[in-house]
Parts: C-alpha cells; structure tokens; sequence
C-alpha cells in the first residue's frame, strides 16, 4: 500500500552538516518534496517534507530518520486555527494556495482542512483577526 | 394593516411578537405572499459583523490625586496614543490609533498588530489597561504624570462611539495590476487574482430598510453584543446614489453613526483586527430590529442575495487616484458562490464581514426581542433620505500658496 505523508523533522545541531534525508531515496525507495527547510540561529534543522512511497519503506524510512535522532511529528499538529479568534469572515479563503479554507455553504462558517495545509504561512498575517498560528 | 411601534411593543410585552430574521423572511414571504406576511410578521431582525473603521471610544477615567488635566496633554492605552483634548479625565481612543514605535508601512506590507481596536477589545473584555499621561499642570490640576493601570469597571463611563458604520452596499475590490496590494479590503493578488467585498447582503441592517422609513436617529440597536442606538447618519451617508427598481442602492450609500455603553458588550462582537499594509481597525457587531409597519416596509426586508448589487472596482488605480470607472457590478448571491465573472474571467471571491456571525446578531437580537427584554423604539428624527440632496463629496482641496 502506498501512503504519502507531510511531517515536520527536526534535526539537532549535531544532524545539521549530515546527509540523511537522500538516504531515504537510496535506501528505503521514498520519494520526498521539501515544502520547507531552515537552519536556526541554534543551528537546529527544520525540514517539512511531504514523504511518499509504500507503507512498510515509509515506516522503515520513519524507523531510520528517528534513530538518527530527528524528532518527527505531523504537518498538521503545526498549524492551528485558534478558534476564539477565528470570525469565519473568508478573507483567507483566496489567499491560501493549495485551497486549504472553504465556506460551508449552508452555515457559511469557513472549514480549515489542515491536511492541505503547506504551512506556508500566507494566511497568517492576511487573517485579520490574526486567527492562523504556525509553531514549528 | 398598518401597525404601530406601540402595538408591536405591547405584543412583545404579552410574548406574542412574531419576530423573524431578514433571511427567514424571505422563505416566509415565498411561502405566504406579501399580504399575509405583513399581518403575522412584527418584527424583522438584521445583523451585521465586519471591519468598520469609524469606530471608537470614550472613557472617563476619574480624577486622580493630587488632579490630572488631561486635555491638551499626551494619553497612551497600551502604549496607543488616546485622544485628550476635552476636558480634565475624559479621552477617546479610535480603531486605527497605532503606538508612536509601530514601524506601520516603513517595511511594507506593514503587520498592524495591535492599536486602538484591539484596546477597545480588551477594555471590553475587562482586562487591564495600562495608562501612561503627560500634562502641562496647572494650579488646579497640579500633577504633570501618570502612570496606572485602568479597568472598564473602574471608569465613570465608556463609551463606543463610531461615526460610520453599517455601510449600505460596499465595492467588491479587485487589482488590475501586476503586483499585489495591500488594502483595507484584504490583500489583493495581481490581475484580477481575487474579488473581496464586504457587506452581509441581505442581513445587513440598511438594506433591508433602504429608504430608511423605520431605522433614524434614536432607533435601539444590538451593538457590540449590548445595547446600542443609532445617533445621527453616519459621516459620508450618501442616500442620492443609483438605485435598483426595488429601490435597493447599487452603490455604497447611507450609513449610521451608532452609540452604546462598552460596559455592556462583548469581544465577540468586538474585536480588534489587523489589515496587512493598512492599518488597525476594529470588528463591529450590528443588529437593527426592523417594525413592520406596512406591506411595503415588509417587502424590503424580503430582498435577497441576488437583488442586491455592488460595483467592482481596481484598488490598484480607479480607488486610490479617485476615479469614478467600476469594472462592472455583480450581486450577492453570485459573490456569496465563491466565484464571480468579472472582464470575461472567473474571479476567486472572499468576504471580510463574517455572513454566520450576522446570522448569530440577527439571532440574538431576535431572542432578546421574543424573551420581552428588548423593546422598539420609535426614532425621534429620520435619516436623510433621497429628497435631502445630501451627496459624498470629494474634498475641494485649496493649494496653500507660500
């Protein structure tokens, strides 16, 4: 079975000068888009990856980057909505790329579907109530 | 038919009001016809909820001992800077007052995190205020500084008071050029990228009463998520503009200026907002309760998405440089469908008024009017209508020769 997953990896100061990610090419037969990648004033990685290929070479592949020491966790534990904020006008409707944001047509309240979420971040400050969190 | 306010206030009294909302009206019309209508229906309620920049506060702050003149001397909420020109502890704070340091647009697009909207929030929401005064002294008024922390349950009054809001019909904003703008209508992506308006179309208070035969000065009104009232029109109200044959504005028109005790409301319908590349300004919540008087007041509030047109306009160049040029109109329905035509292309759209959040005051303003908390009140002097002549002038401006 196939699966394609997009994880948020974060790489120690140790990690950051070595080869790992093209070793899951090599290795473990994934596929990979970088969507993000940074190095901080730390010297601690960030890398948002959208991850593809089957089940078991993914989960070997997760294996792998995890006993290297890089901590993983889901794109969309990242991205919050904070819903006492939110006034479900749609001004991020347009604004997100990958149409993240769509009104629900009977009650007029704007859904997030954080699985099409890029973590790009140009809802953030386009969001007047400034509702749209990013914490990597 | 012919109703009273009178009538409809004693039926409110004896819990026998029939009370509808500007969209519920509308099946209802559909259903039962004008005539019928008209007789079981008392009350239409409207609502609101979006950015409304002419908005602000006044507070009293209470003196201070030894005494403070404020007026004339420098007031900071937040580090926002507060209008004191009046007299010793009374000042006014507006939604788009920002701090003396915020870098506004030196790096553009500008954040506008925080100014005076979102301290009318937080008075609203009872949190502490931090005021920092300067003054010149006087024998009076002895004192030269102040340094406190304020709280909206401290003060002698507080007040919002906004001199337009509740706009009657707004532009649908559009760039034609080939960069993205920054505006007080959204970010705008280049040629044509997406179509932002901002009205709740057939919710929206004024356009529902069009010719304004109920709603005037005195009217009572949710404001805030309290009790407000409409105070005089609101500055640039523009009755004179084009029409359609329901008698609906294809245009932005009236407006009200509206006054209510901040004590009372809410940061839900209250809440400071940040335009990227503009500025602060404050989210408003509005509910006017329509009477229904007559058959005719009735059919306005049965008007629908589709009845109601705006004119699209270029923020990149007709707007900012006051041309009068409009790429053509496009009513609410279609807006409201995510998508408009507009020059032969599909055009993304997205609203900045939150239509459920009118849908919720239009609710709530028809709870507190069933439950017989909320009475009608007749206006003690109408809007200026049509036949006032009354336009939205550009200014005459007057080069000052050296």
């Amino acid at each position: 079975m196939a699966v394609s997953k997009r994880i948020v990896l974060h790489f120690p100061r140790r990690l950051v000068d070595r080869p790992i990610v093209s070793r899951l090419v090599k290795d473990y037969d994934l596929e990979f888009n970088i969507l993000k990648a940074s190095v901080t004033p730390e010297e601690e990685g960030l890398m948002v990856l959208e991850l593809s290929g089957k089940q078991a070479n993914y989960d070997k592949g997760i294996r792998y980057l995890t006993e290297s020491g890089v901590k993983i966790q889901s794109l969309s534990q990242n991205v919050i909505r904070n819903e006492e904020r939110c006034t479900h006008c749609g001004a991020c409707i347009t604004i997100c790329p990958t149409g993240a944001f769509e009104v629900e047509p009977l009650t007029r309240r704007v859904m997030f579907y954080d699985e099409k979420c890029l973590a790009c971040g140009l809802c953030i400050k386009a969001c007047p109530p400034r509702a749209m969190e990013v914490h990597f | 038919m012919a109703k009273t306010i009178e009538e409809i206030n004693e039926k409110i009294q004896q819990g026998k009001a029939v009370v509808v909302t500007a969209e519920e009206i509308i099946d209802l019309v559909k259903q039962k016809g004008v005539k019928k209508a008209a007789q079981e229906v008392d009350v239409v309620t409207t609502g609101t909820f979006g950015p409304m920049c002419s908005s602000g506060a006044y507070l009293n702050i209470g003196h201070a001992k030894p005494r403070i003149k404020l007026g004339g001397g420098r007031v900071y909420l937040n580090d926002v800077p507060a209008y004191a020109a009046f007299a010793a502890v009374d000042i006014f704070i507006g939604a788009n007052a920002l701090p003396d340091d915020d870098p506004r647009n030196k790096v553009h697009p500008g954040e506008f995190n925080y100014g005076g909207g979102h301290v009318i929030e937080e008075l609203a929401a009872g949190r502490d205020i931090r005021l920092i005064a300067s003054a010149y002294g006087t024998d009076c008024y002895p004192r030269k500084r102040l340094e406190t922390w304020i709280n909206i349950q401290d003060l002698n009054q507080a007040v919002l008071f906004n001199l337009r809001n509740a706009y009657q019909n707004y532009n649908v904003a559009v760039n034609l050029s080939d960069k993205t703008i920054y505006t007080y209508m959204g970010v705008l992506k280049p040629n044509l990228g997406n179509a932002n308006y901002s009205s709740a179309g057939q919710l929206s208070p004024l356009l529902n009463d069009p010719y304004y035969k109920t709603i005037g000065i005195g009217t009572k009104i949710f404001l805030g998520g309290g009790i407000g009232f409409v105070a005089w029109h609101g500055t640039q109200h523009d009755p004179s503009v084009l029409r359609s044959e329901n008698g609906v504005p294809r245009r932005g028109a009236g407006a009200l200026s509206v006054i209510g005790d901040l004590k009372q409301m809410k940061p839900r319908w209250l809440l400071g907002i940040s335009m990227l590349g503009y500025g602060c300004t404050l989210a408003v919540g509005i509910g006017v309760p329509i009477p229904i008087l007559s058959e005719e007041i009735l059919t306005y509030t049965a008007v629908t998405d589709g009845d109601i047109f705006a004119p699209v306009v270029d923020y990149a160049n007709a707007y900012s440089n006051l041309k009068p040029d409009i790429l053509g109109e496009v009513n609410y329905a279609q807006l409201k469908s995510g998508k408009v035509v507009i020059q032969d292309r599909e055009v993304p759209t997205a609203s900045l008024s939150s239509y459920s959040r009118a849908v919720e005051i239009a609710e709530t303003l028809k709870e507190w009017i069933l439950s017989g908390k909320f009475l009608l009140t007749e206006p003690v002097a109408p809007l200026p209508g049509v036949e006032s002549g009354i336009t939205f002038k550009p200014l005459k401006e007057r080069p000052i020769a050296e």
